[in-house]
């Protein structure tokens, strides 16, 4: 039985590998389907054993077991293991079963794209990396997934090279993960260092007794050990899941096509950080101020990230927006210590934002590349399988009963009414009016996308100017056409993640959070953190039960606001359009700070990028060329050509010459030497 | 073959000599193809006979393995004395390995003076083993000095236009530290009337004379290594080098001073070293930290990586003088990959150059577009050069890193900037060079890489990658010898009771 799960489990990771690798290397000269039919079994299999293994962990079955020895120094080991339970399984089944729906859409998304086996081979990639870091064991194997994702997702952000606009933002997701990076390795230096190890179940275990070890960052300040590492370890989950500031690089990240998207940027990559934290409950649970930092960050990040998708009229971007909000909210959980309620949120939010990057990337399609909600209207009549499947993914975005995303949001919103840490405060504020601001941008990309009038027919746009570019964004539908539902290989995929983003909530709220499902993987210190206590005491003495949740939660504030921004983006977008254009001219400044994104982008160009580019080049310039060159290196060498211009017969300038002399010095040091003995 | 396995080391060294010899006799630009072909079968010799020093090896031993000795100069108590231990092993591997490639990467390339171009790599590889095995002062110093003159050549007759002034730049860098070495060198044979190492490491030396003894030493290596602030010969060095000296030049020179730091300064030094340490660190640091600044302006692609391998070579001295096994292993793990990954870098610019004719990053763009296989092993070798996790690139930086926590963590801090300023640099010259639309007409006419470009790139790729994912083959070799390494740096070899007069230079 062991052997041969350990079999499965190592299938799992490699089978996506195999494809991707034969598909990447071999992708040009294969006929063009193998590309997707290698992959797509490839990733098949790997889902179905994945959910065979989730179906063996739900019995009790658990494992900790090592590959291969990665590198042996002196005391320390490193290695390739797995750690395998309830919540990496569930991370494998949501990883693989996004993957598949994405594999299976891409074959109609990317059918013309002269790149297609390429894009299979990445995402393809994509899923053992990712795999690789859920399953992982141990923190060095953590970091060689994360940053494995972090290429592929450079990758295809760059996918279509060459949009100068793909790549400054593969460039900068890059980049920016790389300060997170940055951050999550010391964190792994610092866990080595004090606890002797990188291996997940021996650093738990230590951590209890060194739960008060204080460590000397500065000199003669003392701070908490646990406060610093996980600290450090969360600036690592910030850059993966776009937290600010480090969230810069996420809204840029979808010049990538649509499918990874929905993939990467919404559903399995940009949640790696949650999943880290959570899988580092017992460290975290350590640090009252860690977790106070780690909801403020939050917080901050699922409020103000929200206000800017208001503004957006780019579909994706206003999708992209919500994903950095939810971002937040699951970030808020965790500041909570309600481990679980992230993680709950994760799977829920992996379905139905997948759902929605896939059906934008279907309106898109429909459109014929035109990415502007504003040319966009009534598509409802047009393409009704996109229609349903966009409203049931929204309506579970924002948080209505017996919808998935209802249960976990509401969750979180409870759990942090329950904190009292630091900051707690602020966060339950930000999350509360998070719900009206997620109700208002996604209702009013519903209403402004699937109702209202066919607004492609009004604008004159040079549809094919661009024609010459196969990639170019914006193609758009020419004023006499209807757009079309695409074929089943993107409506399949939609229809199928629908389904969870509809009832998944319902289905896994008892045992996910009230149940024994987490019971061995996460760890909450219930006396310092009780949220998480008061949250289940809450729902057994007057929930009872997901229905009586869902029934509950319709007299509740959260509904209240999520209902009136639904109702107010209806008013501005459909009965009164002059509203919306009436505030944004008088409130200009706050438009303008909106436009601007708070100015983060531009401190970052300007400050970060310029600065170190000056200071490089004045290092350049002053240091190495001015002064090590100028004065010391050619100001020795002329002096010594001063000097030597007495024997210039010496100096023929021809390198046998040199190297003659230089031996001629040889023999001269040694006749000199043999002279003293 | 008993012969052969008494002297693995000796054929090490002097097979590729001599084929570098028949090269010369038998090679002409009439018969280029000839010339070629010897050469090749040579440097593949050369290759096969360093194998039984991995598969010889043995793990435990931390001491020489392999050693050879017989009297050379008796007057003096000079040997011809050679021996491998964990550090050296993978360097001698990577010398011959690399030489191999310098010659297919050569093939077509160079047209003038075939033989003598052959035959300067293959006798600088003998050389340069030569280094890396001598037990015996002067023959090392003899090896050290020998393989300047091939570099030299090789620079001066197959470089580019400023190449008089790299070449009298790197000549005078060299020489200065050589000199003060050689002086350090006479001064332990005062004290032993020997030239062996061996009777240097067991020697107590006072402090001061330690003190006197690093620096000879450490003029001699820095230059080579290269340490900020003695580094600026190198961006000339390698802009006017042909692609073949730059490969060898990043791949194996550089490395000569990194491991002569640790056969000859720790070691017969190790007060003074500990001394020097914090020094040692804060140039360190310097070069990982503002020589990546320096390299993120750069222009000239060769100058860009001559600027990147500089900083990684800072990470080689900061391991070497934190004095912990990870930090040191990690060092001697970063000098083998960056022998793969710098060639590989300078590798590709050579194949652009080839058919461009320029090394500016402004002259390129979307070069994708035309070359799409070779764009995707530059993808490939500019991460690792970012030190992806999975490429050899991130094994020893990650392990100095680490190791580097412990020993304070702002130093750890300062390191850890590579993670950022050293994808910074590669990558955003790979997004101007590599990606875009296609920026000009030269751009468009390129055509992709041929079959001996693709043999090399998927050569280093493969190890590139293989070394990234199983690192355990190198780390082996290094456990015992660096286990043993620092055990006598942790001895003091002051002596208590002066035995020896009063040091003094």
């Amino acid at each position: 039985m062991n052997m041969s799960m350990s079999k499965i489990l190592l299938l799992i990771p490699i089978l996506p590998l195999i494809a991707a690798t034969i598909v990447g290397l071999f992708g040009r000269k294969l006929p063009r389907h193998y590309a997707h039919v290698l992959t797509i079994a490839g990733v098949g299999l790997a889902f179905v054993l994945s959910a065979y293994v989730l179906n063996q962990t739900m019995h009790g079955f658990t494992l900790n077991e090592t590959v291969y020895r990665w590198l042996t120094s002196g005391a320390f080991n490193f290695e390739v293991g797995f750690l395998i339970d309830n919540l990496t399984a569930m991370m494998m089944v949501v990883v693989t079963f996004v993957s598949l729906m994405v594999h299976i859409y891409t074959i109609g998304y990317m059918h013309e794209d002269p790149g297609y086996s390429r894009f299979f081979s990445y995402i393809s990639l994509f899923t053992f990396s990712m795999l690789m870091l859920v399953m992982s064991n141990n923190f060095m194997q953590l970091f060689f997934g994360w940053e494995a994702v972090g290429l592929v997702s450079y990758l295809l952000i760059g996918f279509w090279y060459t949009r100068p606009t793909a790549i400054y933002a593969n460039l900068k997701a890059f980049l920016v993960n790389r300060v997170g990076d940055f951050g999550f390795l010391l964190g792994i230096g610092m866990v080595l260092f004090h606890f002797g190890s990188l291996d997940y179940a021996t650093v738990f275990e230590a951590a209890p007794r060194l739960a008060s070890a204080q460590v000397q960052i500065l000199p003669n300040i003392d701070w908490s050990l646990m406060t610093v590492t996980c600290i450090l370890l969360f600036v690592g989950a910030m850059g993966k899941s776009a937290q600010v500031p480090l969230h810069v690089w996420l809204p840029d990240s979808m010049e990538g096509p649509t499918p990874i998207s929905a993939l990467i940027h919404a559903a399995t990559m940009v949640t790696a950080g949650i999943f880290m934290v959570a899988r580092m409950s017992p460290l975290f649970e350590l640090s009252t101020t860690a977790l106070s930092t780690v909801m403020v960050i939050g917080a901050i990040t699922a409020l103000f990230m929200g206000f800017l998708g208001i503004i957006q009229n780019d579909i994706k971007r206003v999708v992209a927006y919500s994903t950095l909000s939810q971002l937040g909210y699951m970030t808020v959980a965790l500041g909570a210590s309600a481990y679980s309620v992230a993680i709950f949120h994760l799977m829920t939010h992996a379905f139905f934002k997948a759902l929605l990057f896939l059906a934008a990337g279907s309106v898109i399609m429909g459109m014929h590349h035109d990415q502007d909600i504003r040319n966009m209207g009534n598509l409802k009549k047009y393409m009704p399988v996109t229609w349903i499947t966009s409203l049931i993914g929204s309506l579970a975005l924002i948080g209505t009963p017996f919808f998935a995303g209802f249960y976990s949001k509401d969750s979180i919103i409870e759990a942090v009414k329950f904190s009292h840490i630091n900051g707690s405060g602020f966060a339950y504020f930000a999350v509360l009016a998070g719900v009206f601001v997620t109700a208002f941008y996604s209702f009013r990309l519903y209403f402004l996308v699937f109702h209202g009038r066919e607004k492609w027919r009004e604008v004159h746009h040079d549809a094919h100017a661009h024609h010459d570019d196969d990639h170019d964004h914006h193609h758009g539908l020419s004023p006499t056409d209807d757009p079309h539902e695409p074929g089943w290989v993107v409506t399949a995929p939609l229809i199928l993640l629908a389904i969870p983003s509809a009832i998944v909530g319902y289905v896994a709220i008892e045992s996910m959070l009230f149940g024994d499902f987490f019971n061995q993987v996460i760890f909450v210190d219930a006396n310092a953190h009780p949220a998480m206590q008061h949250l289940a005491h809450h729902y057994h003495e007057l929930l009872h039960s997901p229905a009586g949740m869902a029934l509950h939660g319709f007299l509740t504030l959260p509904f209240a606001l999520a209902a009136s921004g639904v109702l107010i983006s209806w008013f501005f977008y459909m009965k009164r359009p002059d509203i919306p254009a009436t505030i944004q001219r008088k409130c200009n400044l706050i438009y303008q700070v909106l436009e601007n994104k708070y100015g983060f982008d531009s401190f970052n160009e300007r400050f970060f990028a310029g600065g170190s580019r000056f200071i490089g080049s004045k290092l350049w310039q002053i240091g190495d060329v001015q002064l090590i060159d100028g004065a010391m290196v050619n100001g020795t060498a002329n002096l010594i050509a001063k000097i030597s211009s007495k024997v210039r017969h010496l100096q023929s300038g021809l390198i046998y010459h040199y190297a003659f002399a230089m031996i001629i010095g040889v023999f001269l040091f040694l006749t000199f030497f043999i002279k003293i003995n | 073959m008993n012969l052969f396995n008494q002297h693995i080391l000796s054929f090490a060294i002097w097979l590729p000599i001599l084929a570098g010899v028949i090269v010369l006799l038998l090679g002409s630009d009439q018969n280029a193809n000839r010339t070629r072909w010897v050469a090749l079968v040579g440097a593949v010799i050369s290759f096969l006979v360093t194998i039984p020093l991995y598969t010889g090896f043995q793990l435990q031993i931390g001491t020489f393995q392999f050693e050879e000795s017989a009297s050379w100069i008796p007057a003096f108590n000079i040997y011809y004395h050679l021996g491998a231990d964990g550090f050296s092993v993978p360097l001698i591997l990577l010398t011959s390995f690399t030489t191999v490639l310098v010659v297919i990467a050569a093939w077509e390339v160079i047209t003038k003076s075939i033989a003598q171009y052959m035959a300067a790599f293959l006798i600088m590889s003998g050389l340069m083993i030569g280094v890396f095995s001598a037990l015996d002062a002067i023959l090392y110093y003899v090896f050290w000095e020998a393989m300047l003159i091939p570099m030299f050549l090789v620079i001066g007759i197959w470089g580019g236009p400023n190449r008089v002034y790299a070449t009298i730049k790197f000549f005078l860098y060299t020489l200065l530290g050589s000199l003060l070495m050689l002086v350090a060198f006479i001064y332990l044979y005062h004290q032993t009337g020997s030239f062996a190492l061996t009777d240097y490491y067991a020697l107590p030396i006072s402090m001061s004379a330690q003190i006197w003894i690093f620096i000879a030493f450490f003029m001699a290596f820095a230059v080579k290594i290269p340490m900020w602030p003695v580094h600026t010969w190198l961006p000339d060095a390698h802009v006017e080098a042909p692609t073949g000296g730059s490969v060898v030049l990043a791949a194996i020179a550089l490395k000569l001073g990194g491991y002569s730091f640790l056969r000859f300064a720790m070691p017969i030094a190790p007060d003074a070293a500990h001394y020097f340490a914090n020094t040692m660190i804060t140039l360190s640091l310097i070069a990982i930290v503002y020589i990546a600044l320096v390299a993120l302006v750069q222009k000239d692609m060769k100058k860009l990586i001559a600027y990147s391998s500089i900083s990684h070579m800072g990470f080689v001295t900061l391991g070497f003088f934190m004095f912990s096994q990870l930090g040191l292993e990690g060092a001697v793990v970063q000098m083998i990959s960056h022998g793969f990954i710098s060639s590989a870098m300078f590798l590709c610019v050579g194949v652009l150059y080839d058919r461009m004719h320029s090394r500016q990053i402004a002259d390129y763009g979307g070069v994708v577009n035309t070359m799409p296989i070779f764009a995707a092993f530059a993808v490939l070798f500019a991460m690792a050069n970012s030190g992806l996790p999975g490429t050899s690139g991130f094994v020893g930086e990650f392990m100095v890193i680490l190791a580097a926590v412990k020993f304070n963590f702002w130093v750890a801090f300062l390191a850890a900037t590579t993670l950022i300023f050293g994808a910074a640099y590669t990558l955003w010259m790979t997004k101007r060079v590599f990606y875009g639309a296609i920026a000009n007409t030269h751009v468009a006419e390129l055509t992709d890489i041929n079959a001996r470009e693709f043999i090399i790139l998927a050569t280093l790729a493969l190890l590139v990658i293989g070394f990234g994912v199983y690192p355990e083959p190198i780390t082996a070799l290094l456990q015992a010898t660096s286990a043993e390494f620092l055990t006598h740096m942790q001895t003091t070899k002051i002596p208590i009771i002066s035995s020896v007069p009063a040091a003094s230079i």
